[in-house]
């Protein structure tokens, strides 16, 4: 469990986190979604109490970070990969974290096979790919066998097998009932692992809900329709006021506002034939970019798209 | 969490990496080279001082400096250091069982280098009676480790208020070999201040009357409790800062 309550942080004249408060259930995948820069890791250090906030708190299973009594045994954390030194072996890193908190010798070695690194663990850290440096990242963060995970972006820039792991992975540790708050800046990512989702704009909290709420109310649905009588059924809407378009390269019809069901009903009625009926999402990228539109720290001005969708005649 | 087990895995930092090693390898093997050369460049048949046969610890001290900031500054470059206060939110305690492995370290490295130059002194000037006979041999020699120990507790603390390599190692060479000896170049006052500053007076403890110090106020002893006292002093701004600041 991570409850945090007013949290913000301000730099200079610059606010990262701005009055944030959102909870991070037990026993689920919780992903911690928002476009760069809004303020994700600025939010977890502040969580293991690295940063300090200018006001508000974050507590761990009901304790500030700092409270903690070996605190690698109850949240174990993943922030960046990179946070290793060059010359040392990967057990040697994993073996002086593990001497902190009182942690075995023989459960380094537990965790360096777990993330695949029995190998290559007397070999530096400094010459890991990043895929490995992400899983000795992984194995840090394992190595107290805590009931909280926490991990910072952890598909950046990783290869299609090292994603596919990393997935895996996530999953088989909410599978064992354990707490996990991941970060992304990709919703399609967090739409693949998480239950639960804490999205985050500009330091602000735009929405905490379960995945499945986000989609459904950030994405407009169209009813997508494919009939030789394209003419006939687009009029037949029109009058029952939905909102009809064509889709140019296909001449299929593109109905929004409606359900299948009148679609289906509105044709019946008017004797169409349908060749096709099928509900089509906005994608989860354009839903998330509709809720963060103005949330976006480093805005582009968008270049004019070209038009795929007009208005039918 | 037990102070051992933070020693424990501070000393698995220090010596898990080869810098340190070097550092305490040159620190031990500069000042005996210094030794043999002075002796080498002594007179045969005029007998040699302890103190002048010890003169080479300053060339130790630079690489216990060295190797006491770098202890500290490659946690920050690397970002190991958040992953320390991670492990021990508390922070001072996980400081100061760095603090006290690296010191220990450094007396141990001081010990042997003062030690090693005298046997290699004795064996090459046969004609100088080197022992440890009187309180200024003692000192000259035995309190080279005292010595090593608050330099690198001083080294520690530069390296958490600057928290960078260069910037920290400038400071730590360029103070106690240009700034400490150019005070007495100030007017009127340069003589009387220069006394005070840590690195001349932990010279004085060492030398005694032979120390650039022409009309000490501190007793040798003195000297060294200064020295320790500005070192612990520093040090604990160091912790209050690095508590303080975001990791």
């Amino acid at each position: 469990m991570i409850e945090a309550r007013g949290l913000t942080r301000r730099y200079g004249n610059k606010v990262a986190v701005d009055d944030l408060s959102f909870s991070v259930r037990p026993g689920r995948v919780t992903g911690f979604l928002g476009p760069n820069g809004a303020g994700k890791s600025t939010t977890m250090r502040m969580i293991l109490g690295l940063d300090r906030p200018t006001s508000g708190t974050v507590r761990v299973n009901g304790q500030a970070y700092h409270e903690l009594d070996q605190p690698l045994r109850r949240i174990g954390a993943l922030l960046d990969a990179k946070w290793v030194h060059p010359n040392r072996s990967a057990r040697a890193h994993l073996r002086w974290l593990a001497r902190t908190n009182r942690l075995p010798d023989r459960r380094v070695d537990e965790v360096l096979e777990a993330v695949g690194l029995a190998a290559v663990a007397n070999r530096p850290a400094g010459g890991f790919s990043l895929g490995m440096s992400q899983r000795l990242g992984i194995a840090t963060a394992l190595l107290g066998d805590p009931e909280i995970l926490m991990f910072d972006e952890p598909v950046n820039g990783l290869d299609p097998e090292g994603i596919r792991w990393i997935r895996g992975f996530m999953r088989d540790l909410a599978a064992q009932g354990r707490t996990v708050f991941v970060s992304s800046h990709l919703l399609s990512e967090m739409a693949q692992t998480a239950e639960d989702l804490v999205v985050i704009g500009r330091g602000k909290l735009i929405s905490q809900c379960t995945t499945a709420e986000f989609i459904d109310n950030a994405s407009e649905s169209l009813v997508r329709v494919r009939t030789p009588q394209a003419e006939e059924l687009r009029a037949a809407l029109a009058r029952a006021d939905a909102e009809v378009r064509v889709e140019v390269e296909t001449g299929a019809l593109l109905v929004s506002g409606v359900t299948t069901q009148l679609v289906g009903e509105v044709a019946a009625a008017g004797g169409v034939v349908l060749h096709e009926l099928a509900v089509e999402r906005a994608s989860l990228e354009q839903a998330f970019m509709r809720l963060t539109d103005d949330a976006v720290e480093y805005q582009t001005t968008a270049l004019p798209a070209p038009e795929l969708v007009t208005a039918g005649r | 969490m037990s102070a051992v087990n933070l020693i424990s895995a501070e000393s698995i930092k220090l010596f898990s990496t080869r810098s340190p090693w070097w550092c305490n390898l040159l620190a031990m093997v500069l000042p005996v080279g210094f030794a043999t050369a002075a002796v080498l460049s002594w007179p045969t048949d005029v007998p040699i001082s302890v103190t002048e046969v010890q003169m080479g610890y300053q060339f130790g001290m630079m690489l216990v400096l060295v190797m006491a900031a770098l202890a500290v500054t490659t946690e920050y470059r690397f970002g190991t250091m958040r992953t320390t206060f991670q492990a021990v939110p508390g922070r001072s305690s996980a400081l100061l069982a760095k603090t006290a492995l690296v010191a220990g370290v450094a007396g141990l490295v001081g010990l042997v280098a003062a030690l090693g130059s005298l046997g290699v002194a004795s064996v090459l000037h046969p004609v100088s009676d080197l022992g440890l006979g009187t309180a200024d041999e003692l000192r000259a020699v035995l309190g080279v480790a005292p010595v090593f120990v608050f330099s690198a507790v001083i080294a520690v603390a530069v390296g958490l208020l600057v928290r960078q390599s260069a910037g920290a190692l400038a400071l730590l060479l360029v103070w106690p070999m240009l700034v400490e000896p150019l005070v007495s170049v100030i007017p009127t006052v340069g003589e009387h201040i220069q006394q005070w500053m840590p690195f001349v007076a932990a010279d004085h403890f060492l030398r005694g009357e032979r120390s650039m110090i022409a009309d000490p106020v501190l007793s040798p002893a003195m000297a060294l409790a200064y020295f320790a006292a500005v070192s612990v002093g520093l040090l604990a701004v160091a912790l209050v800062v690095a508590r303080r600041r975001d990791a």
